[in-house]
């Protein structure tokens, strides 16, 4: 049996589907950028909390971190464009659901929680290898919590968990593939879509393959920059 | 309250089991393939070490989903026939996930000394012999935390299984709601089904972290 099927490459460039292809790029960073805003500061808010005395801030944030990183985010993604509208009762709801663009909306907010809650156990490892010497020297002169959270403790932690976080700013552009589910354009909901189109498929998912490979290494390129740039002298780097 | 979910379970319930299911035949390929591609990553072997490598860095960096459409897409024209959805989100399940537990395997196997590998050898053993009762007994003991979160993340990617209709829970959980409309009830329960699993996964693998830390094996 050989293979009958015909490659026909130019479904990622030609008519109209090349133009889908970009709409679809330019969506998945969008997706990507404004996820990641949330999730960093979010982040690292939950992480410090995750680190605080207080027992109560404590509680709140490690329940928040375990419902969001033990429930597929599918499930969350699907929870906030399906459920969360219905909580507001029938006549909210519809006004809420003719939102144009609520599955843009419901994709970067829950990919923005989705991942705040693993950006916050990175921060909390920070806090934890930063040890209580410099905790104490800090409240010693005379800084109040705040103060000594805001100027010591978060900007020391986040120079130390740069290499983890780029991971996750990786998995960020990654997981917003899963927004095509509620019916957002970005890049694999375009390549399905060259599919049903033209049924290669094979061709339009092989391009956005690249595409993503093409996104990870510029992600991964700009962290190591700011990774040599915020590096803590006299702790061993690469 | 709970009508929706109540008339509906054992339908849904069927839908886990397929996600019981697809994860277990995930980690099982998964597992093994990783076992091969953490000793290609360590290989001396150029060659091997290379291509290892290549297939490592690229698929980890292609989100699942796309993977789970390649699969879909490519498995008709191997095969010539279409194909099930468990066997083609298995195969890219099994795939993706090597390159996962491999870097883990990696980890582990760099972790052991070198001079138990030399003494491996020197008493007679093969290679293939030494990576089956040196290297991977090892690496399973020390990276065992490590292996059962990444158990949990897989059996969590299995509801992407949803996007070529395969019938687990969610996509089961959507075609219930679009007839009942109770999407708040029914979209918790999933989450708690996956919540309960996941959860008492992860406190397992920190037991086993506590305990390897005691025991000052890691």
């Amino acid at each position: 049996m050989g293979l009958a099927y015909k490659f026909d490459w130019s479904v990622l460039w030609r008519e109209p589907y090349g133009e889908w292809m970009l709409q679809g790029i330019w969506l998945t960073l969008q997706l990507g950028f404004l996820a990641l805003i949330i999730a960093f500061f979010l982040g690292i808010f939950v992480g410090t909390m995750r680190a605080a005395p207080w027992k109560l801030l404590r509680l709140v944030s490690t329940i928040y971190v375990e419902i969001f990183r033990n429930v597929p985010f599918l499930v969350q993604l699907f929870f906030w464009f399906y459920a969360v509208p219905m909580i507001f009762g029938k006549t909210l709801q519809f006004k809420i659901n003719a939102i144009s663009g609520l599955n843009y909306y419901a994709a970067v907010v829950g990919l923005g929680l989705y991942t705040a809650s693993r950006v916050a156990e990175h921060v909390r490892a920070g806090f934890a290898s930063i040890g209580q010497g410099q905790y104490q020297a800090a409240l010693s002169t005379g800084m109040s919590q705040w103060q000594m959270y805001w100027h010591i403790m978060i900007p020391h932690a986040l120079r130390l968990i740069l290499p983890p976080l780029t991971t996750e700013f990786l998995t960020i552009f990654k997981n917003s593939s899963v927004a095509m589910t509620i019916g957002v354009a970005e890049t694999t909901f375009m390549s399905y879509k060259i599919d049903s189109d033209t049924f290669h498929g094979l061709e339009a998912t092989t391009g956005a393959m690249f595409v993503y490979l093409v996104l990870g290494m510029a992600v991964v390129k700009t962290m190591s920059y700011i990774e040599t740039r915020f590096r803590i002298h006299g702790l061993v780097g690469r | 309250m709970f009508d929706a979910i109540i008339n509906n379970l054992s339908y849904l319930l069927k839908g886990f089991l397929i996600n019981l299911e697809l994860a277990i035949c995930a980690l099982a390929g998964g597992i093994f393939l990783g076992i091969l591609v953490g000793l290609g990553r360590i290989s001396k072997n150029v060659w091997v070490y290379h291509s290892v490598t290549l297939y490592v860095n690229f698929i980890r960096n292609i989100p699942l989903i796309l993977v789970i459409f390649w699969f879909y897409f490519i498995m008709p024209i191997l095969v010539g026939k279409p194909m099930d959805p468990f066997i083609s989100a298995a195969i890219s399940f099994v795939v993706f996930e090597a390159t996962y537990f491999g870097e883990i395997f990696r980890a582990g196997f760099q972790s052991i000394s070198r001079d138990l590998v030399s003494a491996a050898y020197s008493t007679g053993l093969t290679y293939t012999q030494t990576a089956r009762y040196i290297l991977v007994p090892i690496a399973i003991r020390r990276m065992l935390p490590s292996m059962i979160t990444q158990s949990i993340i897989t059996f969590q990617d299995t509801s992407l299984a949803y996007v070529i209709g395969l019938q687990e829970l969610v996509r089961r959980t959507t075609i219930v709601d679009s007839m009942e409309v109770r999407s708040i009830q029914l979209y918790s329960f999933v989450a708690a089904l996956f919540f309960v699993i996941c959860f008492v996964g992860s406190r397992i693998s920190r037991y086993y972290e506590m305990k390897s830390r005691e025991a000052n094996i890691l």
